[in-house]
């Protein structure tokens, strides 16, 4: 299994890059390669040119500002998982991370190559989409933003234009205190989930929420959001009732996907399943009037 | 046909070749370097069986281009042996263990561990396990591997604590 031939470029700055996808015909930007190289061995996927971003070194960057956290596109998967800074701010990407594929494949995979495969099962843009992620592409013309909600155009497309490339996310960052989780259920550990919950929650000193985010992967070309749950749950108790509630609001979701191994009706069960799990232990996490 | 000269080490020996662009890391070892100890099973970075170490991290060798590894080191199975040809001690481990059958997620196997063992010279059996998550083993059931990464683990510690308390002559 070989690719297709194609002419390989190697620039070493993002303008490069840019000058190069803004005057190639069918070319494809190749990250950490570990979802674009196993498509083009099998010939689903043949550019005429492949532009290698690992020598972009500006891409590779995790910065903290005020209320966010950027990380570039071309950040290597193992390196925000032990990342320090991640950790202490956005502790539910560490978790997340902890179930995204093996370590080989985080060794090379990168947060930017796997935001603009969008498979629907990935942890990567159900987190972003959790953390309110900001998206920063640039090309020739410019750089604009897209927010995680309108990331996705459809099944596996982000919303970008073929000269554009991601160059990094900015992901919100909660105060001190707030509880998170995710949780997931796959065949094997590391493998692609068959659906994904991540939950991110605050709650004041009385165990009331004053704010909640909940997304979830594997059901729908983009992770949902649970909008609904997020508005009806603020000021009520982080208590069972509360939990069975929002289960019962997952039920609501219409147009769950399905494929040969999963049905539809499965992928529900896990999802009130598995918010149950990530609302519960989120609760448990979160500090009862944030802590300084 | 796109082509381009690269320059690694492999081993500890340094090449330079020539290489079509479209090739894989493992191709190149397998092909034009004649290191076939390096397996190629699924060829899309599903059964772990072709992992390398570039610059001492585990990767795929089927899903990074031969050219990626231009000025890069990287070590096959063909480099775990000890300098004079005796086997290092996840090798030994290996072989006292029964951790292998066929042999052919081995490879694989023993270059992911080899940067776990690297990392953590005191690993968990749910570390060890976590680890090789993503190599496939049909023969073993996996068992003789995680003794053989524990066995190679705590004698590993031995050595060091024996090298960090000896009396310095």
């Amino acid at each position: 299994m070989k690719p297709a031939p194609f002419k390989y470029h190697l620039p070493s700055t993002l303008e490069e890059a840019l000058e190069l996808l803004g005057t190639l015909e069918n070319a494809k930007i190749l990250a950490g390669g570990q979802s674009l190289l196993p498509m083009m061995n099998f010939r689903f996927v043949m550019p005429d040119h492949l532009i290698d971003l690992n020598k972009v070194s500006e891409l590779q960057d995790i910065e903290v500002n005020p209320g966010s956290i950027r990380i570039g596109a071309m950040t290597r998967q193992h390196a925000i998982h032990v990342s320090p800074i991640v950790r202490q701010f956005t502790p539910l990407v560490v978790e997340a991370y902890d179930n995204v594929s093996h370590r080989q494949i985080r060794n090379r995979g990168t947060y930017g190559g796997s935001l603009c495969h969008l498979d629907p099962s990935s942890e990567q843009p159900c987190f972003t989409a959790a953390l309110d992620g900001v998206i920063v592409v640039a090309s020739r013309r410019g750089n604009r933003e897209i927010r995680i909600s309108e990331w996705a155009a459809m099944y596996m497309t982000p919303s970008i234009e073929t000269d554009e490339l991601m160059t990094g996310v900015r992901l919100a960052i909660w105060p001190p205190g707030h509880g998170w989780c995710f949780e997931e259920y796959a065949r094997r550990h590391g493998d692609y989930a068959i659906v994904g919950v991540a939950v991110l929650v605050l709650l004041d000193e009385a165990r009331h929420i004053k704010r909640l985010s909940v997304a979830i992967c594997g059901i729908d070309a983009a992770p949902v959001r649970l909008t609904r749950a997020e508005e009806e749950l603020v000021g009520q108790e982080a208590d069972d009732e509360t939990i069975n509630r929002i289960c019962e609001i997952t039920k609501t979701i219409e147009n769950v996907m399905e494929d040969a191994h999963h049905s539809a009706d499965y992928r529900r069960h896990l999802m009130q399943v598995l918010t149950g799990r990530a609302m519960r232990k989120a609760f448990d996490r979160a500090t009862p009037g944030g802590s300084s | 046909m796109d082509s381009k000269v690269i320059s690694l080490v492999v081993n500890g020996q340094h090449f330079e070749k020539e290489v079509e662009t479209r090739h894989s890391l493992g191709d190149f070892l397998r092909n034009d370097l004649g290191l076939t100890g390096t397996h190629y099973g699924c060829e899309h970075g599903v059964c772990g069986a072709c992992t390398v170490l570039v610059d001492g991290c585990s990767v795929r060798s089927c899903l990074m281009l031969a050219v990626q590894s231009d000025k890069t080191a990287v070590t096959t199975i063909e480099g775990l042996a000890n300098e004079d040809g005796s086997l290092g001690e996840l090798q030994l481990a290996f072989r006292e263990c029964h951790s292998l059958q066929c042999g052919f997620c081995t490879p694989g196997m023993l270059t992911t561990l080899t940067e776990l063992l690297r990392e953590n010279m005191n690993p968990t059996e749910a570390e060890v396990r976590e680890r090789i998550n993503g190599n496939l083993c049909r023969c073993t059931g996996y068992q003789p591997i995680i003794d053989a990464a524990l066995l190679a683990a705590s004698r590993l510690l031995d050595k060091h604590r024996a090298a960090v308390t000896a009396p310095r002559s």
